[in-house]
């Protein structure tokens, strides 16, 4: 038996129907309860309903939400088709192939990696079993394998049983025949011992996102179906209702954003989410929003484009889109989650942001942390106190774009007497009166400015990790790799700090600034195939002399690896 | 009409802000019409919000007392839709013209009548985009030349009553500018009726349809009382000429109506993930 490890990876693929999901997600919940972080992904061929799938699943005694370089352990129930996931299932001579004889050899590019291959007849085993299935045993050969306690294995299928909490027969025998089969190869990716325990979440990212939207205060949410955004408001639709809000099915994204900017208009905080080609057709209305100084959130989970691109995929190359998509002099909030469960918290923000400066705020969040289900630290989540200036009768002449300070200006809420104004995307003076005058509309442009700006944003702008003179400066879902990329840096010597931006628009140039002080070298990390953060960087402040980008476009996340031996080359050249 | 009394008049619904139209605009007599279907209804301003898209006719709001929005062309229905859902108790009504609604905004006036949302729908049709100067509308007759379209589009009208009643409207009307009074019974009516009420106002645009002017010698009372029967009301309304004023359709469908009573404490829904 090898030395216990810190983080094992491990990948179940199979055709349709062969349950490799329910195995997956027992698994991610065995680990849970048995104390590790974890985090599963999952990948499908392009049938919409059944066909060849793979579980990702990552176990580790730290919280780890991204991927790992490679995979320990590919366990194949079938090969049909599961070739097509190779790219995504990076395997190593270190790593083990499980294959039932019974259905052929592992493919050529399995084989090819060097990896060692075991034989377990799944089927056979399974079907020795009277209503025994092979992703049980898989599932249990899994849990052997990491050196998972039986009764953990056995407290998640009972969970996910359908007989409330029970575990069959039949499946608790083929659990075992597995870990039968584990004990027979060695516990060879046995995990090290579990932290300590403290309090956690097993949460999706789209899950994260609505629950955050709701502590923000959102009870009202429109919305068009899209990939990967659609389980977010399929979470959203039944909590909404518990909490006395509604969830409307637009017919269209030009209704959802409509419908949202109607609602938040009536004073009831609002929200949609969409993915890339929804958020193209918003673009329109989000100029409104900002006209019109209505507060709204939209989420983007980003998916890979133009166009409808890889649809389940991840990609980050609405960053543009989200910042220069709108037509007009436009200032608007951007907010990207940096981690799963900062899906939560950022989406909270996000809506407090919007609230507080009467502004749209698009939060880009990404299909890798949208569907990927994950073991997080609980986070602390309190109830947003209401943000929203509002203005109270005082028999004054009401002026709903009054140019204060701040820039912010009391809004009235329909139903209150004595204050009526028509909200309006028409250029207008302070009281909402269209005006073609150009001083109003300069008074105007700088008074939605000066809201962005003059605004403290705090220090929930970006993570800033560690100390060194390279920093790695990323945004969103790649911030997961980049991290361990920095703490392997580190082993080989090469200190290096982490930035990862939270708050994308309005710009924090002095706060960067602070940021990199000291840094002689950034290495810009992005999952776009045209560099668009570094670009967005160059334009809104001065970065250190030397600058490299490491970017590529999805679909595959960033593993630790690539940026780890970039930093390590670059520190050395 | 029983209306409580609130004692405000026609003229507490109307703003200080001078309207944009050309004078002799049909919109001038709609916003009137507004105003006096607003005072018969016993409603205060606060309590209503007029909802509007782009075009001549969607400036109204602003000419109102009330609580306004004029979003972006086309968007109106859903932008109300959101306000009704969000704030049932307040009286939304959308109002704009036949290029924002029929056109750009198609598809949201199929959802709507659909959806039967409670919200007043005015469409203020001058078969003419009138902002843009002159070109043709979904309502537009095929053979009106225009700079655009030179002879004609050679395209057959858009049948708004008709999609309407297809679409599952619960009100359908249709009145004329060039008669204030009788289009604001119509309004009034309308907004009394629960769901989505759509009420189609015949209002000239003088300037780029001066043949317009005509249209107060076409049109007359619908020579039927309205109907609660669909069957009835879509022979009626497909073979109508487009000039028969009145209540033509008053459906008995029940509103849009999302339960929402709070149940639950923020906190109960983290327990899913809690481990
Ligand atoms: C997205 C978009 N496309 C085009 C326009 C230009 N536009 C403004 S009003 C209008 C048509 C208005 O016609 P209608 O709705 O019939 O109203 P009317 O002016 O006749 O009252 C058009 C095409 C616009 N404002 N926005
Ligand atoms: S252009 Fe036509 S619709 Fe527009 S204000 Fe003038 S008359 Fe009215």
């Amino acid at each position: 038996m090898s030395s216990p490890l810190a983080s094992v990876s491990v990948a179940l693929a199979g055709s349709g129907g062969a349950g490799v999901m329910t195995a997956g997600n027992m698994l991610l919940e065995a680990l849970a309860r048995a104390g590790y972080y974890g985090l599963m992904t999952r990948s499908s061929g392009p049938q919409i309903r059944g066909g060849e799938s793979v579980a990702m699943v990552r176990a580790a005694t730290f919280p780890a939400d991204g991927p790992d370089d490679r995979f320990h352990v590919l366990v194949a129930i079938d090969w049909q088709n599961v070739v097509r996931f190779a790219d995504e299932i990076p395997l190593g001579p270190e790593s083990l192939i499980v294959g039932d004889p019974a259905q052929g050899e592992p493919p050529e590019h399995f084989a090819r990696c060097g990896a060692r291959f075991a034989s377990v007849p799944f089927k056979a085993i399974a079907k020795a079993i009277a209503g025994g299935w092979p992703n049980m045993v898989a599932l249990g050969l899994l849990g052997g394998l990491m050196g998972l306690a039986r009764e953990a294995l056995e407290a998640a299928v009972a969970r996910a049983s359908r007989k409330g909490g029970e575990a069959s027969e039949a499946n608790l025998a083929a659990l075992r025949a597995g870990l039968a089969e584990a004990a027979k190869l060695g516990a060879a990716f046995a995990l090290a011992a579990p932290p300590a325990r403290t309090p956690r979440w097993l949460v999706t990212g789209n899950e994260a996102a609505g629950y955050g939207a709701l502590a923000g205060g959102v009870r009202f949410v429109a919305a068009y179906p899209i990939t990967p955004a659609t389980e977010l408001l399929e979470w959203m639709a039944p909590a909404l209702a518990r909490l006395g809000g509604t969830l409307v099915q637009a017919e269209d994204e030009l209704a959802s954003i409509n419908m949202i900017l109607g609602a938040s208009y009536g004073g009831v905080p609002a929200l949609t989410a969409t993915s890339g080609p929804g958020l193209a057709l918003m673009t329109e209305a989000l100029g409104l929003g900002v006209a019109a100084e209505i507060p709204i959130v939209v989420v983007d989970v980003m998916r890979t484009g133009p166009s409808t691109g890889i649809a389940t995929k991840t990609e980050q190359a609405d960053l543009n889109i989200a910042l220069y998509g709108l037509h007009g002099d436009a200032p608007h909030v951007v907010v990207a989650p940096n981690s799963l469960a900062d899906c939560c918290a950022a989406t909270q923000w996000a809506v407090e942001l919007a609230e507080a400066l009467q502004v749209p705020a698009i939060v880009l969040s990404d299909q890798y942390f949208g569907q990927a289900r994950g073991v997080v630290e609980r986070p602390v989540v309190r109830e947003s106190a209401p943000r929203r200036l509002t203005a109270q009768p005082d028999g004054a002449a009401y002026r709903r774009y009054a140019l204060t300070p701040s820039g912010v200006s009391p809004m009235a809420i329909p139903g209150t007497p004595g204050l009526a104004y028509t909200a309006d995307g028409l250029e207008h003076n302070e009281r909402g009166t269209p005006s073609s005058q150009p001083a109003d509309h300069l008074a105007q442009l700088e008074k939605r400015a000066r809201k962005l700006e003059a605004f403290d944003c705090g220090e929930r702008w970006a993570s800033v990790e560690g100390e060194g003179e390279i920093a790695v400066l990323t945004f969103g879902s790649p911030t997961a790799a980049a991290r361990e990329a920095v703490v392997r840096a580190a082993a080989d010597g090469v200190r290096a700090r982490l930035v990862s931006v939270r708050l994308l628009s309005p710009a924090q140039p002095a706060r960067l600034a602070q940021a990199l002080a000291g840094v002689e070298r950034v290495l810009v990390v992005e999952q776009n195939h045209s560099g668009q953060f570094l670009r967005y960087l160059r334009s809104v402040c001065a970065l250190p002399r030397e600058v490299a980008s490491l970017r590529r476009p999805g679909p595959l996340p960033f593993r630790p690896g690539e940026i780890h031996r970039r930093l390590v080359e670059w520190s050395r050249a | 009409m029983n209306a409580p009394d609130t004692g405000l008049a026609p003229q507490s619904f109307k703003s200080d802000i001078k309207p944009v139209w050309c004078p002799g605009c049909g919109d001038f007599s709609v916003l009137a019409a507004i105003t006096r279907a607003l005072a018969m209804l016993g409603l205060r301003p606060e309590e209503v919000a007029i909802v509007s898209g782009i075009g001549c006719s969607s400036r109204i709001p602003a000419y109102t007392t009330c609580y306004g929005f004029h979003g972006v062309h086309g968007r109106a229905l859903p932008a109300a839709t959101g306000l009704k859902i969000a704030r049932p108790e307040l009286t939304v009504i959308v109002a704009g013209g036949d290029g924002d609604g029929y056109s750009i905004g198609g598809n949201h006036f199929l959802h709507a009548c659909r959806r039967n949302v409670d919200l007043t729908y005015l469409v203020m049709d001058n078969h003419v985009y009138g902002m843009t100067k002159g070109q043709p509308s979904p309502t537009t007759e095929p053979g009106w030349s225009s700079k655009l379209a030179p002879g004609g589009t050679g395209v057959r009208e858009f049948h708004p009553l008709v999609v309407a009643l297809a679409s599952g409207a619960n009100f359908i009307a249709r009145g004329f500018s060039g008669d204030p009074n009788g289009c604001a019974r119509l309004i009034a009516e309308a907004v009394r009726h629960p769901g989505f009420s759509f009420v189609e106002i015949l209002s000239p645009c003088v300037t780029f349809r001066p043949d317009q002017r005509a249209w107060k010698d076409l049109v007359r009372p619908a020579p039927v009382e309205p109907t609660d029967d669909p069957a009835r009301a879509a022979r009626r309304l497909m073979t109508d000429d487009g000039f028969n004023l009145g209540i033509l359709y008053k459906g008995r469908r029940a509103p849009y109506a999302p339960a929402r009573e709070p149940r639950t404490a923020l906190a109960e829904l983290a327990k899913e993930f809690a481990l």
